[in-house]
């Protein structure tokens, strides 16, 4: 029974169209034995893998899930138990009074910091497109922020924000912008902006890159051509550049919301998600559920939320990968 | 065909590796009772502690008669390996945890009772003995401990003419006239994690606050305290980002006059030889009142490991540890206090800086004391309560409130 749905999914299968069970399915003997040989050789290249994706990605999301509708403590680790609550968690998670706060403020980062770095690194992509002396050298000096550990640059970030001695507050001060100096880590209306001028400077490397590559993808000679129709700047921008450059767009958006929608590094190195939860997202909320009060199923129910969301975007990048190919 | 010898030498270095460790691990595992090997782990991986503890483990383990194989980790990595090894039965034989943390693993029962094993210490503050119990029995034995006390600027005092405060009136009154121009009176840690209410610790017991109930005027009226310091601008607004190292690093460079924190800032403190400092007990809400601190330091345990004769020895070495001549080395090299009260008189007159902490530790209170392996919880609630109230434009009964309730 399994021999003939496999044969009849085999390539030597495929002449005989009359049906497995009849005489016509069945190939001599020696067809036979190549046919089972040709339809294992993809599998054994597939397998690798497949198993690294089942072993790395696909474990550890399906532990996460069922995590969040159990009761995962420190206590699981000696006994193996994890009695399943049903939604419990998740229950416990939207009711408690930081899970709305994180959430808007996770939509305010992510929207924030995207169009922070999309703007400037479009920006950066374009105006290093035209050709000038030390042109290429600055560019690689751009992946800079990309190339110092997370927690480097956010200590150096939270000296350069300090309130009282922090570089940019003196700055500020002695050219006279400011008279009293905001306290830009310290303020519950201002620390969620810093926190998103950090990570707009840790993002623009990502996005000018990609948009660079994109950008000498276009042809050459639909601007020429555009330059005889009279077509120039904007014009040139919006009716060349951008319709061409925008599978890449797509892309460069797509990842980056997921990208930033989990940053966790800089916000504790910043801020530690304070002040008075002023820079609380669900990433930090998650982390903080599992790692310092050890309920790690109410820590998996935010992430499990996360994980949908980064989901949704997910999808949202295949399709637009595929449009890309298609174009 | 090809296939065939591969699979086969595959397949054979496969048991290899698998039987390999099976055949170490069945070494290890005795020859009729008799142990050679006594497992370590701790977060001791810095210098002076790592030598200190490395030096004090090899003599505990000599006169045992079993060679110590110790690991030191990383101290934030600590509870993630402990779990990690529960998880695959490979916990060590002998295992140091922070005391906070000591409930929260007892409970999970990755540890032993040390009663089970015959330990019955003697001569130790219940204070202390607390912090290493769960459910009434006691897992660790902590051989030295720290708290926290209020440094100030001797030079910076002296010149603008005051004297260390005692009250929380005097506290305010000194910090304000020690503000002036880049300078705070004082400074302290109020951050979002659970650095910010260890400090908090000391000014909300000592006013008989609890943490098993945070929406008091007791835990008010201390809150109050800290947001008067930092309304009035004898503290900067940046204590709600700083950990207790920024703290001490702002107390170096001159930005405060004084400061809440611990011995362990000592060494550091040391490297500024023009740096002139001292020490007295955090002030107290009245004249007259107790300052009541809470401890910090290491509980060593015995873990759970279902191995009798291990147990048995690695007992033995946790009570070496805790032994006066152990006690006394920890303490010296370490600045830290030991916690047996016979030789305290003896350390405090040999360390005349480490009197003050010395003295505080008496009246001590441990973290986890009351609510056991809830501790985590309230923990969460108080710190989040000092960010709503310090810098959040809540009232100090709002942000209690919020807290105690979110």
């Amino acid at each position: 029974m399994a021999d003939q749905a496999l044969t009849a999914t085999g390539p030597a299968a495929r002449p005989s169209r009359g049906g497995s069970s009849g005489p016509a399915g069945r190939a001599p003997a020696a067809g036979r034995g190549r046919a089972r040989r040709h339809r294992w050789v993809p599998v054994l290249f597939l397998a690798p893998a497949v198993l690294y994706l089942l072993a790395f990605y696909g474990f550890p999301v399906v532990k996460n899930v069922t995590m969040g509708f159990q009761q995962y403590t420190t206590s699981t680790f000696v006994s193996g138990e994890a009695p399943w609550v049903g939604f419990e968690n998740y229950r416990a998670v939207f009711r408690s009074a930081v899970f709305d706060r994180a959430l808007l403020n996770t939509f305010v980062f992510t929207v924030g910091s995207i169009f922070g770095q999309f703007t400037i690194g479009m920006g950066l992509a374009l105006f290093f497109q035209r050709r000038f002396p030390l042109s290429s050298f600055l560019r690689s000096l751009i992946l800079v922020p990309w190339l110092i550990p997370l927690i480097a640059s956010s200590a150096v970030w939270r000296w350069i924000l300090d309130k009282d001695s922090g570089a940019l507050n003196r700055f500020l001060q002695n050219v006279g912008l400011v008279d009293t100096r905001p306290g830009w880590l310290t303020n519950t209306s201002l620390a969620l902006l810093a926190v998103i001028v950090v990570n707009i400077w840790i993002g623009i490397p990502f996005n000018a890159t990609i948009l660079f590559g994109g950008l000498q993808d276009v042809p050459e000679e639909l601007y020429e051509a555009a330059e005889l129709d009279g077509a120039t700047g904007f014009r040139r921008f919006w009716s060349i550049t951008w319709p061409l450059l925008r599978p890449v767009v797509n892309v460069v958006l797509v990842l980056g919301v997921v990208y930033t929608i989990k940053v966790l590094d800089i916000i504790l190195g910043l801020t530690d998600a304070g002040p008075a939860n002023a820079t609380q997202t669900l990433a930090t909320q998650s982390y903080q559920l599992s790692f310092r009060l050890f309920d790690f199923g109410q820590g998996a129910a935010v992430s499990n939320i996360l994980i949908v969301i980064s989901l949704l975007f997910a999808v949202l990048y295949l399709r637009a990968t595929r449009r890309a190919v298609d174009e | 065909m090809a296939p065939r010898p591969t699979g086969r030498a595959v397949a054979l270095t496969a048991v290899a590796a698998l039987g390999l460790p099976l055949a170490l691990t069945a070494c290890s595992g005795g020859t009729g009772g008799g142990v050679s090997t006594i497992t370590v782990l701790d977060y001791y991986n810095n210098e002076p502690d790592n030598t200190i503890y490395q030096t004090a483990l090899e003599a505990c383990g000599k006169a045992e008669n079993v060679t110590i194989e110790r690991t030191a980790v990383p101290g934030s990595d600590l509870i993630a390996k402990v779990l990690q090894m529960a998880s695959t039965k490979t916990l060590p034989d002998v295992l140091m945890i922070d005391n906070p943390e000591v409930a929260q693993i007892a409970e999970s029962g990755a540890l032993t009772p040390l009663s089970d094993l015959g330990v019955e210490p003697q001569g130790v503050p219940q204070g202390i003995l607390d912090a290493s119990t769960y459910d009434g029995k006691l897992y660790g034995l902590q051989p030295v401990t720290n708290t926290l006390a209020l440094f100030y600027n001797t030079d910076l005092l002296k010149a603008a003419g005051v004297t260390p405060p005692t009250t929380w009136a005097e506290l305010k009154e000194t910090a304000a006239k020690l503000t002036a121009g880049n300078q705070y009176g004082v400074a302290f840690s109020a951050k979002p994690d659970y650095e910010g209410t260890w400090q908090f610790l000391p000014f909300m017991w000592s006013n008989g606050g609890d943490e098993s109930n945070i929406d008091t005027p007791e835990m008010a009226q201390a809150l109050q305290l800290w947001v008067d310091l930092v309304k009035s601008g004898s503290a900067s607004e940046s204590v709600v980002t700083w950990s207790q190292a920024d703290v001490n690093d702002q107390f170096i460079a001159g930005n405060t006059a004084m400061m809440v924190n611990g011995p362990w800032q000592i060494p550091v403190l040391s490297e500024h030889p023009d740096l002139h400092w001292d020490v007295v007990p955090i002030p107290v809400p009245k004249a007259g009142m107790t300052a009541v601190a809470p401890f910090g330091g290491e509980s060593w345990t015995v873990p759970n490991t279902g191995k009798k004769a291990n147990q048995e020895i690695a007992a033995k070495i946790v009570t070496c540890l805790n032994s006066d001549d152990n006690e006394m080395t920890f303490a010296t090299g370490r600045q830290t206090i030991p916690t047996r009260t016979s030789i305290q008189t003896e350390f405090a007159s040999s360390n005349p800086t480490m009197a003050t902490f010395s003295k505080l530790v008496q009246d001590a209170r441990a973290r986890t004391g009351k609510l056991g392996s809830k501790w985590p919880e309230a923990a969460t609630k108080i710190y989040t309560a000092l960010g709503s109230a310090l810098v959040g434009g809540m009232s100090p009964e709002e942000a209690l409130t919020q807290a105690a309730n979110g």
